[in-house]
């Protein structure tokens, strides 16, 4: 799979921060600012938004829908507050550390984050945006499941039906080889008319 | 890369840039509403968010021993996504019976510094279902089986919690309880529909694990009163809505459920009470070996 080059969630990863954007990681269409960290030319909001997910770095966090709300007070300080994705995401604690310093090199030095768990994250927070840029990466977008139905959840005995269209070449044949893949939040599928492999961000 | 020296990249000055799994972790409840209902007996609810988050912590563990020695590469990974999902569940609500309780311990004093007859989990995750002499593959698919389908059935009671944060975790955990438990369900499928080898692994997988279902649904002193108080689960009440998923699946493997008896109880006592089997000591000495041989260690 193609990759970014700061997507790797490797231990001695690169001790500068990367730019304000993902590279590589806005569609067409899409304006690409100018990365420019003097003091007040963004919004708190605006940097936080921005700030990538930590092990799908062609996300922005308010792609992703974890990011639930920042404000900034009076006296600049800013209270981000963030949701996890999986209750064992190990990457809260680097989105923590993302937004901190990302917001730090734009001027608000001053950053509280907090998580809520409620109401819980699905893959339905995901924006029309962020489902673009992953199909664009190579990753094929979750469907929308929409409300979820109160009382027991039904048994799937067998892989769920294949309404996953291949990223790359648009087929509707594709096959599940795992139900879970590199991260938690990944499935890993296999096309059968071109015969790439590719992960699947499955529905939560 | 701008560091000269590749310890230099992981020391603490660096501390923000790591991708660490270890110490060092920010309290995963840290900012959540943490409100502690004014009628609820604290001892209680701490007692009760033990029994679920050791539940949790120990089966992850137990599924972490596969890492590398899973039948395929596969397999390896989607067992350490469980294990991760567990240990999750486990981090709340350890920090939750943490907070609860009052007494300053956090979730790694909880996890690394109590004794066996401190541990509240079922015995049924403390079990060596494989990759040690104890089991195998289809003997942790058992497991899993059983434990994610009852362990879903509790979360799914438990998200009416009166009990804010108990609430809020098993909402979350009801959705990666529903992978897990699919995926022990086709596995189950595909080695009782494999080889009559694997269907025979599989069938003496399932009586290995059967003999400690009842334990699953026998409730604990402290479950019943916070149950009362819709604060927690009675998991009695679970017991027909688990039998009929299992039954579900069995029938479609066509297997029968196995009639073992469950063991001779321990003077009354179970895993709930702080009773553990033989299986449980070496993997605490595992689990805690290396916090306990470098207090205040950091890694």
């Amino acid at each position: 799979m193609r990759r970014q080059p700061q997507s790797s969630p490797h231990p001695l990863r690169g001790a500068t921060p990367g730019p304000l954007y993902p590279v590589g990681g806005t569609g067409a269409g899409e304006t690409i600012l100018p990365v420019d960290n003097s003091v007040g030319v963004w919004t708190a909001r605006e940097i936080a938004e921005r700030v990538p997910d930590p092990e799908l770095p062609v996300l922005s966090l308010a792609d992703l829908g974890v990011l639930r709300d920042v404000r900034t007070g009076p006296d600049g300080r800013v209270l981000v507050t963030i949701t996890p994705t999986y209750s064992g995401c190990p990457a809260l604690d680097e989105m923590r550390a993302d937004l901190r310093t990302r917001l730090a090199e734009a001027g608000y030095p001053d950053v509280e984050v907090r998580t809520v768990l409620h109401p819980p994250w699905t893959t339905d927070w995901i924006s029309d945006a962020g489902r673009r840029k992953l199909a664009e990466h190579g990753i094929a977008p979750p469907n929308r499941i929409g409300p979820r139905p109160a009382g027991p959840v039904p048994l799937n005995l067998s892989p769920p039906p294949a309404r996953v269209p291949c990223p790359r070449c648009g087929s509707p044949r594709t096959t599940e080889l795992s139900r879970f893949s590199a991260t938690a939040c990944k499935a890993l599928r296999r096309c059968e008319d071109c015969r790439e492999p590719f992960e699947h961000m499955k529905e939560l | 890369m701008s560091f000269d020296n590749a310890y230099e990249a992981i020391s603490e000055s660096n501390d923000e840039q790591h991708w660490a799994f270890g110490t060092g972790f920010d309290d995963p409840l840290s900012d959540v509403d943490k409100t502690i209902l004014s009628d609820v007996d604290r001892a209680d609810l701490a007692t009760y968010c033990l029994m679920l988050g050791d539940d949790a912590l120990i089966l992850s563990q137990r599924l972490a021993e596969w890492c590398s020695r899973a039948p395929e590469l596969e397999e390896d990974v989607a067992l350490a996504n469980i294990a991760l999902d567990l240990l999750g569940q486990a981090r709340m609500l350890l920090t939750r019976a943490g907070e609860v309780e009052g007494a300053g311990r956090d979730e790694d004093a909880l996890a690394y510094l109590r004794d066996e007859p401190d541990f509240r989990n079922v015995r049924l995750v403390e079990l060596d279902c494989g990759p040690g002499p104890g089991g195998d593959f289809a003997t942790t698919i058992a497991r899993l089986l059983v434990f994610a389908t009852w362990r879903l059935a509790l979360m799914t009671h438990l998200t009416n919690s009166r009990d804010p944060v108990l609430s809020a975790i098993a909402a979350k955990a009801v959705k990666e309880l529903a992978y897990h438990r699919d995926h022990a369900a086709q596995w189950t499928l595909r080695l009782a529909g494999g080889t009559d080898y694997s269907r025979e692994r599989m069938t003496v997988a399932l009586a290995t694990i059967w003999p400690h279902l009842p334990e699953l649904f026998t409730p604990h002193p402290t479950e019943l009163r916070l149950a009362a108080m819709d604060i927690a689960v009675n998991p009695a009440t679970l017991k027909s809505e688990v039998d009929s998923v299992i039954g579900q699946v069995l029938t479609a493997a066509a297997l029968d459920p196995p009639a073992t008896p469950p063991p001779a109880p321990v003077t009354n006592r179970t895993g709930r009470d702080g009773a553990h089997t033989e299986a449980m000591p070496p993997l605490l000495a595992e689990l805690q070996h290396l916090a306990r041989s470098l207090p205040g260690a950091t890694w």
